[in-house]
């Protein structure tokens, strides 16, 4: 990532400008939902609206934290997307695995089938889905919600791709040769190759969970929400106070946030390698 | 497309059977090891298809058989056979045509200036650049917030009232819109949260396809004494046609399923649309019919013609591909 192209002129004061416009534009919602969560919702309800924070934030953090559920959200949720990226990078990496690296009967339609199917969005299957929780008894459960998401077809094609470039054939095979089974290959020069990607897919996988949004909106109830499902019930006025909305906003966003300062070029790189995969 | 290992999986098993016959143990490894090796990969792929099949490849074909039935959310378990009833009362329904249009429109007022946007900062992203990754970091942050985060804000910011927008846009001398209850106004709304959103993702994408052109190509371009801009159409866009039709069809079908922004710009009564169903998407309409008016059969009806519109733009997106590959 840090080659560039030589013959790539230097950015020039222009450049700087517009990229820090864009940022501007960017970041400028995220603060101003600090500044909006820092005042009361009367102060909010007068224009000009504030510009500069006011001294209800920890009030109005600790409204929404209890009233309107989000810290049972967060929890919530870092339970589903941790479960959801550890389910879909484990499944994925050995699915990916033997449809790059193994030799088996129907290989070609069922990547075929996979990849196929890898663009229609799930959000279509929510009517039957719903109805088989509503059976399960599961409606309303997290499980509900993780199962459903606990694998990914983009997940497969994408480790299948790295694989195939990262894992060499030859490797493989030694290890057949030495009589290794399946499992062992699978433990000892599969997971070692693959770890870059699995990093990558995990994260993507996360943050992907986090935001997730209809089927979450559609199985769980306001008793038991996850973030997202929480702060539609902000939305649609269950609390009616706006600063507490704004301060629900930004403890449902922060966690996200943070991480991604923390491992900001990491990010980056995943989305990008992702990219040439995808 | 590289998996080209030679290795045919009874290769290694069948000269240990044939080598030692007399040897119990070993031929029971050997068994083991030929049955490890036949069965091994579907075993690597089973947890995979198992949730994928139960849970998305069954409940999309159920969806089309259930939008041939009449079921009602309150008795799911009885299902009448209705025919095509649901696709024709569907077709008749204005609400429904209503729908298709604002998809349509605000899939339109989102991808096109979301893509050329992220195509022009990927450029500027492109050059050598101080502080490379705060750039990066910064233009993928909306991409970090939530729909559910993100609509919030932009809602109060486009209050009628108090919000921002209508405050900066009084100061500049036009009057106040209301936001939510105009027709262009509110998709407009709706459309600049899913650009904020997506714009820096996006240029991230052709970021990392315009640094897979090959140096030379810029290198001849600058002999030839051609402007940055000149490069930028002439060498940047032509590789990067793969990456810009992927994002086309990637922010298409993320268009036509668009659900969230719009349910929550219209606060409490957020199905709707809107008070006159100005914004209601494909997505809102299906949850309506479902959740709102208990009918399984007619949401299933929507679900599937998404997904034949889906199967429309995949196709598109095939014969474009085979137009740009003939093109060269």
């Amino acid at each position: 990532m840090t080659t560039r192209a030589r013959g790539h002129s230097s950015a020039g004061p222009l450049t700087y400008a517009a990229l820090a416009l864009v940022t501007a534009v960017s970041l400028f919602p995220l603060l101003w939902t600090a500044v909006a969560a820092s005042h009361d919702s009367a102060r909010l309800a007068r224009t000009p609206p504030p510009l500069w924070f006011g001294g209800h934030l920890p009030h109005n953090l600790r409204v929404a934290w209890t009233d309107a559920g989000l810290g049972l959200a967060l929890a919530n949720t870092v339970l589903v997307a941790g479960t959801v990226a550890l389910g879909t990078v484990l499944c994925c990496t050995v699915a990916g695995f033997a449809f790059a690296r193994l030799r088996f009967r129907g290989s070609r339609p069922l990547l075929l089938l996979t990849v196929g199917t890898m663009m229609v969005p799930p959000q279509l299957g929510v009517v039957p889905l719903f109805l088989l929780m509503a059976r399960l008894g599961w409606a309303g459960e997290l499980r509900a919600v993780v199962l459903p998401a606990l694998v990914s077809a983009f997940g497969v094609f994408f480790m299948r791709q790295y694989l195939s470039g990262a894992l060499p054939a030859e490797l493989v095979e030694a290890a057949r040769v030495d009589g290794a089974h399946t499992g062992r290959v699978v433990w000892h020069v599969v997971l070692p190759a693959a770890r870059p990607a699995m990093v990558v897919l995990g994260m993507l996988s996360f943050v992907q969970s986090w935001n997730d949004f209809f089927w979450p909106v559609v199985a769980l109830t306001q008793e038991n929400p996850t973030v997202q499902v929480a702060l539609t019930g902000l939305g649609r006025g269950y609390v009616p106070d706006q600063a507490v909305v704004m301060a629900g906003a930004l403890l449902g966003t922060l966690p996200l946030l943070l991480a991604f300062a923390l491992l900001g070029r990491r990010i980056t790189g995943g989305v990008m390698q992702g990219a040439l995969k995808g | 497309m590289t998996a080209t290992s030679p290795a045919t999986p009874t290769t290694p098993a069948a000269p240990t059977t044939g080598t030692l016959p007399q040897d119990p143990p070993a031929s029971r490894g050997a068994r083991l090891h030929r049955w490890d090796v036949r069965w091994g990969p579907y075993a690597l792929i089973a947890p995979f298809f198992l949730f994928f099949a139960v849970f998305t490849l069954l409940p999309l074909l159920y969806t089309g058989w259930a939008s041939l039935h009449r079921i009602e959310l309150t008795a799911p378990e009885r299902a009448e056979w209705a025919g095509l009833h649901h696709y024709a009362r569907l077709l008749r329904n204005p609400l429904f045509w209503n729908a298709l249009r604002n998809t349509l429109v605000i899939g339109v007022l989102s991808t096109v200036p979301q893509l050329l946007t992220a195509l022009a900062l990927a450029h500027l992203l492109h050059s050598r650049l101080r502080a490379a990754t705060f750039w990066r970091v910064a233009l993928l942050t909306p991409y970090a917030t939530s729909v559910a985060a993100a609509t919030l804000v932009f809602s109060l910011l486009y209050g009628r009232d108090h919000g921002l927008v209508n405050w900066v846009l009084g100061a500049l001398g036009a009057g106040p819109v209301d936001w939510q209850n105009g027709t262009w106004s509110a998709r407009l709304a709706v459309s600049s949260i899913v650009v904020w959103r997506w714009t820096g993702y996006n240029a991230l994408l052709y970021l990392a396809a315009m640094q897979a052109v090959p140096d030379e190509l810029y290198e001849s371009a600058e002999l030839d004494g051609a402007s940055r801009t000149r490069q930028f159409l002439h060498v940047t866009v032509p590789s990067l046609r793969p990456t810009i039709l992927f994002t086309v069809v990637v922010s298409t079908i993320g268009a036509l399923q668009l659900f969230g922004e719009p349910l929550l710009f219209g606060g409490a009564g957020g199905q709707k649309g809107g008070a006159s169903h100005q914004f209601q998407t494909l997505g809102l309409f299906l949850y309506e019919q479902g959740w709102f008016t208990y009918h399984l059969g007619r949401a299933c009806a929507v679900a599937w013609t998404m997904f034949l519109l889906l199967l429309l733009i995949a196709t598109g997106h095939g014969l474009a591909r085979r137009l740009l590959r003939k093109d060269g």
